[in-house]
């Protein structure tokens, strides 16, 4: 066990000390402000409009939603996220809750709703995919695997470095986002009602589960679901590594993985069987808020299931292959 | 210890073999019984076998893409034997790479180390890789490459030297049983190659028994007390270096100042064999230095006699010199033997 622990600390210092999360945390530090000018910009102009009467702005786009329901242009799944999000929009105003408050916690909630399709996955592959292609290209990798240290505890420790910096990525990502809107929105909001538990069946949201919670509670839940995807997209990272000798390599397959399944989940609903790619689950976030899933008969378990199959299937085809490779150069 | 004195004063005419029986009551630190490796369908390693002895320096002597450092990465357990077996103090490497690694020290090939990590930080990471390894020899294995100066910059400042310095703090950390050192000289200088075999000496008296790779034959013969020399993946011979040196032609080149009746002269004795410009393969530095040299094969015993009879017949003498065979003479020798036999 102690052992153990000595491989993890030196594999999170070479992550630490390749500035990996420096890296990370910089491209937070530019990325953050500009989304919240974006949202400062949205509210103004609503604040304008409706003299910040929430009930009016939320009439009005229930209204806008509904109208576009009639018109033939629109293609049919879309129809049916609209039709999902009237009614879940009109839930909010007949129990006279406001789902967008403009405080940090909110825009916190949203940052993190969007991040979980490109940008979290992006920061969990830049440190993937470097983690054993890294220590090959530069031939370091002869060091490590000729000292009296079985293989697989060699890998372990690595997956438990790497779980680790998927665990302060996002925790670190909502921090920052939480630190920096609330300059411009607030740093209120952590217990503000919002509705959870919405299930859409076939064309109909049903409302019989649906339970108000706490924002705190609401943001740990998005965390914890962002936290699972996201070591899927980890392990499969590790994968990729283990098997592709170049990082280069492995951190552009890796992301042309999950770009496809971001692209496949707006386009994916006429082929079922896309919903047991691993790509297209991602989205685990969309199950806590309601919005139908990008395939029909999609749930919050099925999405868990087909992660954690694929998420164990990528760590044997990991060790397996680690422990057993020659190491030629 | 007086045995070995008694060896070391046998064999004083041959500068680097002051220690060269010390191996012979070592006990056996590796030994390597039918190594193979198959990649695919092709064998790349054929039968490899041999052991080294604590205390002695082991050439592994082999040209470029003979198999030398497959075999080294499966002494390393980086290559998994196909066939074979490693033992290191006792311990199976295939089965408990865990325990038989702890008594190896290695570089395999360049000292590649974290650049982007100080010298200090690198052997702390291999430090913490195997118990028992304090801050004190860190500190001490610093000093002993002699690189205390630099130790706390980051490695991708350090010169081609330092890199090599810091690999070898690295494999004497755990003070090892069993150095492994893949073409050591590899793009040091003629004065860090010369720091080095004094090195490879100091820890070989020690009691360490060091395994070298080399495609150099000069270099394993300044260096080695025994050699196994491998070819096509196949070892082809294991023995002492002056032994085995011995079954190949050491030529004598002779200057004179009248080279056309000078060479009439030399081709009368019988017991002087005159070698045709093509028939020799010595190494174009040594010839640049005796333009036009006669080159004989030829018993040292009977170089005196030779001179005098020059000497006599009124040809001047510039230069008389030996010259080791060269590794390919050395391969033809011993593969042609092994035809015959």
């Amino acid at each position: 066990m102690a052992e153990m622990l000595a491989l993890v600390h030196n594999e999170v210092i070479k992550i630490w000390k390749k500035k990996r999360f420096l890296l990370i945390v910089l491209t937070l530090l530019i990325l953050i402000p500009v989304f919240v000018y974006a949202q400062y910009k949205i509210t103004q102009n609503s604040l304008e409009k409706f003299q910040g009467d929430w009930r009016a702005e939320l009439q009005t786009r229930i209204t806008d939603l509904t109208r576009s329901l009639g018109s033939d242009r629109i293609p049919e799944e879309w129809k049916r996220w609209r039709r999902a999000m009237v009614q879940q929009l009109q839930y909010y105003l007949d129990h006279d809750i406001n789902p967008n408050t403009p405080n940090a916690v909110t825009f916190t909630r949203g940052f993190m709703e969007n991040a979980v399709s490109m940008f979290i996955p992006l920061m969990v592959v830049a440190v993937a995919s470097d983690l054993v292609s890294g220590e090959r290209s530069s031939g370091t990798i002869k060091m490590l695997l000729s000292r009296p240290v079985r293989r697989w505890r060699i890998l372990a420790s690595k997956l438990i470095a790497l779980t680790l910096y998927v665990s302060l990525i996002i925790v670190t990502t909502a921090v920052l986002c939480y630190l920096i809107s609330g300059l411009v929105f607030g740093y209120e909001g952590w217990t503000e009602p919002i509705f959870t538990g919405f299930r859409v069946s076939g064309a109909d949201v049903d409302t019989s589960m649906v339970h108000a919670v706490p924002q705190y509670a609401f943001l740990l839940m998005q965390a914890g679901l962002i936290w699972c995807a996201m070591m899927c997209v980890a392990i499969l990272g590790l994968m990729v590594s283990v098997l592709v000798r170049s990082t280069a390599a492995s951190f552009v397959t890796m992301m042309a993985a999950v770009i496809s399944g971001s692209i496949l989940v707006n386009m994916a609903s006429s082929w079922q069987s896309a919903k047991y790619l691993f790509n297209v689950n991602l989205g685990l976030t969309t199950y806590l808020q309601g919005t139908p899933p990008p395939i029909e008969g999609m749930t919050l378990g099925f999405s868990l299931a087909v992660l954690g199959i694929w998420s164990l299937a990528g760590l044997i085809v990991a060790f397996v292959t680690f422990t057993r490779q020659d190491i030629f150069n | 210890m007086a045995d070995e004195k008694a060896a070391g004063k046998q064999a004083a005419n041959a500068p680097v073999a002051d220690k060269r029986e010390a191996g012979q009551s070592g006990e056996t630190v590796l030994s390597v019984k039918g190594l193979k490796k198959r990649i695919g369908r092709k064998m790349i390693i054929h039968d490899v076998s041999f052991d080294v002895r604590a205390g002695e320096v082991f050439g592994f002597l082999g040209p470029n893409g003979s198999g030398k450092t497959t075999t080294i990465r499966m002494l390393t357990s980086l290559i998994r034997p196909t066939e074979g077996e490693v033992r290191i103090c006792g311990d199976d490497l295939v089965r408990h790479p865990e325990r038989a690694l702890r008594h190896i020290g290695s570089i395999v090939e360049n000292p590649e180390m974290y650049d982007f990590m100080t010298g200090w930080e690198n052997l702390e990471h291999f430090a913490r890789m195997q118990p028992g390894i304090t801050r004190e020899r860190i500190a001490e294995v610093t000093e002993i490459v002699g690189l205390a100066q630099r130790i706390h910059d980051k490695v991708k400042t350090y010169s081609l030297g330092m890199r090599q310095r810091l690999g070898i703090a690295q494999a004497l950390l755990n003070r090892p049983k069993l150095l492994i050192l893949d073409e050591p000289t590899n793009g040091l200088d003629p004065l860090g190659i010369k720091e080095l075999r004094a090195f490879i000496r100091r820890l070989a008296d020690e009691g360490m028994a060091l395994f070298i790779s080399s495609h150099l034959l000069s270099e394993i013969q300044l260096m080695c007390d025994r050699v196994a020399i491998i070819a096509r993946g196949r070892v082809i011979a294991v023995g002492k270096v002056d032994e085995l040196v011995a079954q190949a032609d050491t030529y004598t080149l002779w200057k004179l100042d009248d080279p056309v009746s000078g060479r009439k002269l030399l081709a009368q004795n019988p017991d002087i064999r005159i070698v045709g410009e093509h028939e020799h393969r010595i190494d174009d530095a040594v010839l640049a230095a005796l333009p036009g040299a006669i080159v004989t094969v030829m018993d040292e015993g009977r170089i005196p006699a030779a001179v005098s009879r020059l000497t006599a017949a009124g040809i001047g003498i510039m230069a008389v010199q030996r010259v080791s065979p060269t590794l390919e003479e050395l391969f033809l020798k011993l593969t042609e033997a092994e035809t015959i036999g």
